[in-house]
C-alpha cells in the first residue's frame, strides 16, 4: 500500500496522522504549550476571573441588601406614621371625651343650682300668698263684724250684743 | 498482481466498514429525537438534561468513530 | 488519500492539509524542530491568552464585549463541573478549563483558510486523552485505593448479571482513551477534509455554484461541530472523573 501511494504523488504520502517520525515533536510541542497554558490560567487568568464575578456577585448582593434596608427602613416609616397618627386620633378623642364629662358636670352643677334657686323662691312666694291670705281673711271678718254691728245697730239699737254678733259672723264665715 | 488484490480487498474493506457510521448516525438521530420529544413534553426539565444528551451523543458516536478508524487503517495501514 | 485524475484535471489533496513542515529549513522534523504544529499551538495560546488575560485587564465591574466572553466561558466549564463531577470536582477546574479552551481554541483556528489543525492529528489528541485517562485512573486509585475498582462492579444490577457486566465495564474503561481521542482528532480531520474535496470540485465550472455552497454550508456546520467536539471532550473528561471522585454507583 505505502509504496503504491508514494508511486502514485510524493506530495502525500498517505496520511499524515499515521507518520510516526513527526510524533516526538507534536507531543513535545504538545506538552509546552499546555504546561505554559496551564500555568496562565491557573495563575493569572481564572484567579482574575473569580474575583471579578466574586466582586460583582458581592456589589449586587450589597446592593440587594441595600434595597432589602431600605425597604425594611421604609416600612417602619410608614408604621410609626400609623402609630402616631392612631395616638393622634386616641388623644383627640380622650380630649373631645374629657371636654365632654366637664361640661356636663358644669351643666348639671348650674341646673343644680338654678332649681335650689327656683325652689327658694317658689317657697317665698308661697309664703308671701298664705300671708297675704291670711291678712285678706282677717280683714273680711273685721269686715263683716264691722258691718254686721252696723247693721244690727241699726235695725235693732238696744239688742246689741258685740260678742253675740261676732260669734254668728264666724260662724257665717266658717259656713 | 497478488498486491493490486489485496489493495483492492483493502478499498473494499474500507467502504463497508463506512456502514457503520451510518449505524452511528442512526443512533445520534435516536438519542436527539427521544431527548427533543421528552423536552417537548417536559420543557422545563430540558435544560438540566442537555448534558446527559450530549454525553449520550458522545458514546453513540464512540461507535461509529471506531468504524470510521477501521476505514482509515485499511486505507493507510495496511 | 492522494489520487490524481490527470484526465479532466481534478486534483485531490485532502490531506495535504494536514501535513507536518519545518518552518525554518527543509531537515526532517526532529522533536525539538519549529514546525506549523509550534507556529499554530503558539497561536492558540496567544489567542487564549488575549481572551482571557488581556480581556479581563480591565478587571472591569461592568464587563465589556471581551471580558463577558471571558467570564461566560469560565462560567460555563465551571457549571458544567459542578452538575456532570459534582461540587469536590471543582478542584481540577483549571485543568479542565485548560484542556477546553485549548481544543476550542485550536478547532476554531484550524477553520481558518490555509490554517493548520493541531486538533485533527491523533498525536495530540491521543496524548490530551491518555493524559485525562492516566490522570483520573491515578486519581480514583489514590483517593479510594483498590475501592476504585467497585466502579466495574455494578451493585445495582441482579448479581448473577454482574460478572458480565464488569467485564464490559472493564471493557468499555479501556476503550475511553481510544474513543475520546479518535472522536476529536476523526471529526477535525473528516470536516477539514470534506471541506477540502468540494474544494476541489470547485474547480470544475459546471458544478462550482454547488460546490461552494457545499463548502459554505459545510463550513458552518465545522464551526459548530468544533465547538461541540470540545464541549464533549471536556464533559466526558467530567464524566471520567467523576467516575474516579465517585466511584460507587
Amino acid at each position: 500500500m505505502a509504496d503504491k501511494v508514494e508511486g502514485v504523488a510524493e506530495t502525500a504520502p498517505g496520511m499524515p496522522q499515521l507518520d510516526f517520525s513527526t510524533f516526538p515533536n507534536q507531543i513535545f510541542w504538545l506538552c509546552v504549550t499546555l504546561v505554559v497554558l496551564y500555568l496562565i490560567l491557573s495563575r493569572v487568568a481564572l484567579p482574575r476571573i473569580a474575583t471579578v464575578l466574586s466582586e460583582r456577585h458581592g456589589a449586587i448582593q450589597r446592593d440587594l441588601d441595600k434595597a432589602e434596608e431600605m425597604k425594611r427602613s421604609a416600612v417602619e416609616a410608614e408604621n410609626t406614621y400609623n402609630k402616631a397618627l392612631a395616638d393622634a386620633r386616641a388623644k383627640a378623642n380622650d380630649i373631645v371625651n374629657e371636654a365632654k364629662v366637664e361640661m356636663q358636670k358644669d351643666l348639671d352643677k348650674a341646673i343644680a343650682k338654678a332649681d335650689l334657686e327656683i325652689a327658694a323662691k317658689a317657697a317665698e312666694s308661697e309664703k308671701a300668698i298664705s300671708a297675704i291670705k291670711d291678712s285678706a281673711v282677717q280683714s273680711v271678718e273685721e269686715v263683716a263684724n264691722a258691718t254686721a254691728n252696723n247693721i244690727v245697730d241699726a235695725i235693732l239699737p238696744e239688742a246689741a250684743d258685740t260678742k253675740t254678733i261676732k260669734a254668728a259672723v264666724a260662724a257665717r264665715l266658717k259656713g | 498482481m497478488e498486491g493490486d488484490i489485496v489493495q483492492m480487498g483493502a478499498y473494499i474493506g474500507a467502504g463497508l466498514a463506512c456502514t457503520g457510521m451510518g449505524g452511528a448516525a442512526v443512533g445520534v438521530g435516536h438519542v436527539v429525537g427521544n431527548f427533543l420529544s421528552g423536552a417537548l413534553r417536559n420543557p422545563s426539565a430540558a435544560t438540566g438534561q442537555t448534558a446527559t444528551m450530549f454525553i449520550g451523543i458522545a458514546f453513540a458516536e464512540a461507535l461509529g468513530i471506531f468504524s470510521f478508524l477501521v476505514a482509515l487503517l485499511l486505507m493507510f495501514a495496511v | 488519500m492522494a489520487k490524481e485524475e490527470a484526465g479532466n484535471g481534478l486534483v485531490f489533496h485532502p490531506m495535504d492539509q494536514f501535513q507536518i513542515k519545518t518552518l525554518f529549513g527543509d531537515g526532517p522534523v526532529h522533536w525539538y524542530s519549529f514546525t506549523n504544529v509550534t507556529l499554530w499551538m503558539g497561536l492558540t495560546l496567544l489567542a487564549i491568552f488575549a481572551l482571557l488575560v488581556l480581556g479581563t485587564s480591565r478587571r472591569a465591574m461592568i464587563p465589556n464585549r471581551i471580558q463577558s466572553v471571558g467570564e461566560l466561558a469560565y462560567g460555563f466549564i465551571y457549571r458544567m463541573i459542578e452538575d456532570v463531577a459534582g461540587k469536590d470536582g471543582v478542584r481540577y477546574f483549571p485543568h479542565i478549563m485548560t484542556l477546553f479552551m485549548f481544543i476550542v481554541f485550536s478547532n476554531f483556528l484550524g477553520l481558518l483558510p490555509m490554517a493548520f489543525t493541531t486538533t485533527s492529528h491523533i498525536a495530540v489528541t491521543g496524548v490530551l486523552a491518555m493524559g485525562v485517562f492516566l490522570s483520573v485512573t491515578i486519581l480514583g486509585f489514590a483517593k479510594h485505593g483498590l475501592g476504585f475498582l467497585s466502579v466495574f462492579w455494578i451493585s445495582s444490577a441482579p448479581l448473577p448479571l454482574r460478572p458480565i457486566l464488569a467485564l464490559i465495564e472493564v471493557i468499555s474503561y479501556f476503550v475511553r482513551p481510544l474513543s475520546h481521542s479518535i472522536r476529536l482528532a476523526g471529526n477535525m480531520m473528516a470536516g477539514h477534509a470534506v471541506i477540502k474535496v468540494f474544494a476541489a470540485f470547485a474547480a470544475v465550472l459546471a458544478i462550482s455554484p454547488f460546490a461552494i455552497v457545499a463548502i459554505t454550508a459545510i463550513y458552518a456546520l465545522e464551526v459548530l461541530v468544533a465547538f461541540i467536539q470540545a464541549y464533549v471532550f471536556a464533559i466526558l473528561t467530567c464524566v471520567y472523573l467523576k467516575d474516579a471522585l465517585h466511584p460507587h454507583h
